[in-house]
């Protein structure tokens, strides 16, 4: 089954490992369905099942019958379409989540129902998180540097059916991870709360993903490694330190759910912001970038600004980065030598970002009226000023005398969000305007007309979400530390929550925009597939219809 | 050095790669492990009874962390809203920790004692009940369901190879101990407390049929933050400026 009849060919251990590892999987999720005593473990395992079911289905009708003959010429573009595809929807899922807890809190009588515990805040919002941080995060990032790498290096990704086995395993991971918050299974901590199952199986899916990665730039047919995949690689390779460092905890028993930490206190404190700040740092930045150096010199059909520049972002940028987690940590039980650390690089961290977003404006040099006339470029350059503007404020809420007002506060929200939002979001729209008609040929989008709606509409929202946030952030900071003429605290606490009020519906109205937006985008797209004139003489080789 | 070195040479940027991130981390982290200072010594600390422990796992399952942090920072504003400053021993034996990002909720780490135990069922059952403005969640459902206790000797195995100090009697004692918390008229009570002093024992849930999942939090929640002394702890002691 796993050579085509017709000519010899040389054996392929993708076509072994692919099935190998679906097939270690269902096994352990036969087991833990049949044998374990926990309810959770029963359902993610069936859940597990299932996706692994459908993967399996996958791989067989496109690799039962022999190497389908696409794989031999040309790159692979189907499994980054799919990437397209996922993305989309974890976009509008994750959004969604983000709409409803929000809602939760502006109107907790008509959002909350006491009898179901899944609909619950403290569960619904790991959710949001994980939703659109890693799984539409992640789908963006592994479906533009599945693309970048193949068009950079001159080379069809590596490893055959093995990228598909990235994908698929990297969202059966995200499937496992959110139905279990649902469920209550989590580890408790911020941005790492799939549990130890399902973080081993996602270890196993990075691995994979850094091979590919790396195997494609290894077979590369350009001297040069470019600029961008320095960026993808950083992220893959510091992404799979931090996953398994944080996670390392102990399972109460190889047939439930729960693990216990290895780490306490302190040292789990200081791993876990070490995790939580380089997500930021390699996941969203990182990542990202490499999404900016390729598509906004693509697209700007500019150079990229300074080739220096480029060398001395990269390297500062992740030398700096590890160093900042500290700075969520300031005033607590952490040691004080290792909050001054902490502190001191956020301020520094200031340069290699504000250098980054200078690389990636300046790209435009020579092509500014570009912004008047494409909105997907403008989209792109305004994900680049919101880049500057979040790592301006990140380095301004480090520093101590700050910090002891804005945390704990919804200014660390606002702040998040104007770099996700605004960065993170808009740079990942941007590379989908531009992949779509790519790589369904299509001479241009359906409609330029609905990029520049959901521009507006989604900037205004943003506008809404992070202002409404800073002033209710700097509210809650001053109102916990107001005193009276008599020397008493002069705020209850209950007061600082009703003066959020207004701001919290501010701020759902202004996720209602965005999210409005992104309908908008995901119905373009849909038109643009379906829709689009197609591009003149496109190799019919490259357009072989896969079920995706 | 030339650059172009590590843009032909994939391994040599990946391997440059892994050095360059891995400093910071090492410097930051590794240390924690090994200065003696970072955790100091503090009378009173103990580990969780079963029961509490069973209601911190509660309260991670329903996420709580995401609202409510567990560290008061040695801030006059924050010591004189919670309490003492959270010190580094207090959370010695959590795993993992729970000191948490945000406030939309007020801090717990010494909610223990604030509160009775009514209030407290009163406002998990429905939080507007006892606190109009709130934007608390709804946990009626935990009154209502009975508290899994099957595994709790494995769970407090797993924290002991963790490095939580729980002797073999401690875990063989695990169920009893677990039920002579929740059950005023037991006889455990005595064991119980000598096992793990100041364990305040009693029906949390007012419903003495059953130990649900309401009595294990209740329990967690009243014990947080009243385990160190702080009438006969002084930050300013020599022997806690170490």
């Amino acid at each position: 089954m796993t050579t085509a009849a017709a000519e010899p060919t040389p054996f392929r251990f993708d076509l072994a490992l692919f099935p190998a590892l679906l097939g270690a999987g269902m096994l352990a999720a036969l087991v833990e369905a049949a044998r374990s005593p926990d309810p959770a473990m029963v359902i993610q395992a069936w859940t597990f099942l299932l996706c692994l079911l459908g993967t399996g289905a996958f791989y067989l009708i496109n690799y039962g019958g022999g190497i389908p003959s696409e794989e031999r010429s040309g790159y692979q573009n189907n499994v980054v379409k799919a990437g397209v595809i996922a993305s989309m929807f974890w976009g509008i899922a994750g959004m969604a989540v983000g709409l409803v807890i929000a809602l939760q809190l502006s109107f907790p009588n008509l959002f909350y129902f006491p009898d179901l515990a899944w609909t619950n805040f403290g569960r619904l919002r790991p959710l949001h998180t994980s939703a659109v941080i890693f799984a539409f995060g992640g789908n963006v990032l592994i479906a533009t540097s599945f693309y970048v790498v193949q068009r950079t290096s001159k080379a069809r990704l590596w490893g055959g059916s093995l990228p598909w086995f990235v994908f698929w395993g990297y969202n059966t991971f995200i499937v496992l991870a959110g139905t279990g918050y649902l469920l209550g299974v989590t580890e408790g901590r911020e941005y790492a709360e799939p549990e130890w199952y399902a973080d081993l199986w996602l270890t196993i899916v990075w691995v994979c993903y850094l091979l590919t990665f790396l195997g494609t730039i290894i077979k590369r047919k350009e001297p040069h490694i470019y600029v961008a995949n320095w960026f993808y690689l950083a992220f893959i390779a510091t992404i799979a330190i931090l996953h398994i460092v944080n996670n390392l905890s102990i399972p109460v028993s190889l047939l439930e759910t729960k693990s216990v930490s290895l780490f306490s206190g302190v040292q789990d404190a200081l791993t876990q912001w070490w995790y939580g700040h380089n997500a930021v740092g390699f996941f969203l930045t990182a990542g990202f970038l490499g999404i900016m150096y390729y598509f906004i010199p693509k697209r700007a059909e500019r150079p990229v600004y300074s080739y220096r520049l480029s060398i001395v972002h990269f390297w500062t940028l992740i030398f700096i980065y590890i160093w900042a987690g500290p700075h969520h940590l300031l005033y607590t039980a952490l040691p004080d030598w290792a909050q001054t650390l902490g502190m001191t690089f956020s301020v520094i961290l200031w340069m290699p970002s504000w250098g980054g977003m200078i690389n990636g404006l300046m790209t435009l040099s020579g092509a500014w009226d570009k912004l008047r006339t494409d909105p997907v470029i403008r989209m792109l350059v305004v994900s680049v000023a919101f880049y500057g503007m979040s790592t301006f404020e990140g380095p301004v809420m480090s520093v101590r005398t700050v910090n002891a007002l804005s945390h704990y506060t919804n200014w660390t929200i606002g702040h998040v969000h104007s770099g996700a939002l605004g960065w993170v979001g808009y740079v990942s729209f941007g590379a989908l305007y531009c992949l779509v008609p790519w790589l369904w040929k299509k001479k241009s989008l359906y409609s330029n007309a609905l990029v520049e709606w959901h521009f507006w509409i989604s900037t205004l929202g943003i506008v809404l979400y992070i202002t409404s946030m800073w002033v209710a952030g700097i509210m809650q900071g001053l109102m916990w530390r107001a005193y009276n003429d008599f020397g008493f605290l002069e705020y209850s606490f209950v007061e600082t929550v009703q003066a959020m009020h207004p701001y919290y519906i501010i701020r759902a109205l202004g996720g209602l925009m965005y999210l409005a937006g992104v309908l908008i985008m995901a119905y373009n797209l849909w038109r643009t597939v379906k829709d689009a004139p197609a591009e003149a003489a496109a190799p019919a080789s490259l357009l072989t219809a896969e079920a995706v | 050095m030339n650059h172009g070195f590590f843009e032909r040479n994939s391994l040599v940027l990946l391997i440059g790669i892994l050095i360059v991130v891995a400093i910071g981390g090492a410097v930051e982290i590794a240390p924690l492990f090994w200065v003696g200072s970072t955790v100091e010594k503090v009378e009173g600390m103990r580990p969780y009874t079963p029961l509490e422990l069973a209601g911190r796992d509660i309260y991670i399952r329903e996420g709580c962390y995401v609202c409510h942090s567990q560290m008061i920072r040695s801030l006059r504003d924050e010591v004189e809203r919670y309490g003492h400053y959270s010190l580094a021993a207090e959370s010695m034996y959590d795993h993992p920790f729970q000191w948490g990002s945000e406030r939309t909720g007020p801090d717990l780490a010494r909610v223990g004692g604030k509160y009775s135990d009514q209030w407290q069922l009163a406002h998990l059952v429905d939080p507007r009940a006892t606190v109009p403005e709130s934007v608390m969640p709804p946990y009626a459902f935990l009154a209502k369901k009975p508290l899994d206790t099957h595994d709790i000797d494995a769970i407090m195995r797993a924290n002991r190879m963790a490095g939580v100090p729980y002797t073999d009697e401690d875990i063989a004692n695990a169920l009893a101990d677990l039920k002579a918390q929740a059950d005023p008229s037991s006889d455990g009570i005595d064991a119980l407390q000598r096992r793990y002093p100041k364990a305040q024992a009693r029906d949390f849930d007012g419903n003495p049929g059953e130990i649900t999942e309401a009595d294990a939090l209740i329990a967690y929640l009243q014990m947080l933050g009243t385990l160190v002394d702080f009438k006969t702890y002084h930050a300013h002691t020599p022997e806690n400026r170490r």
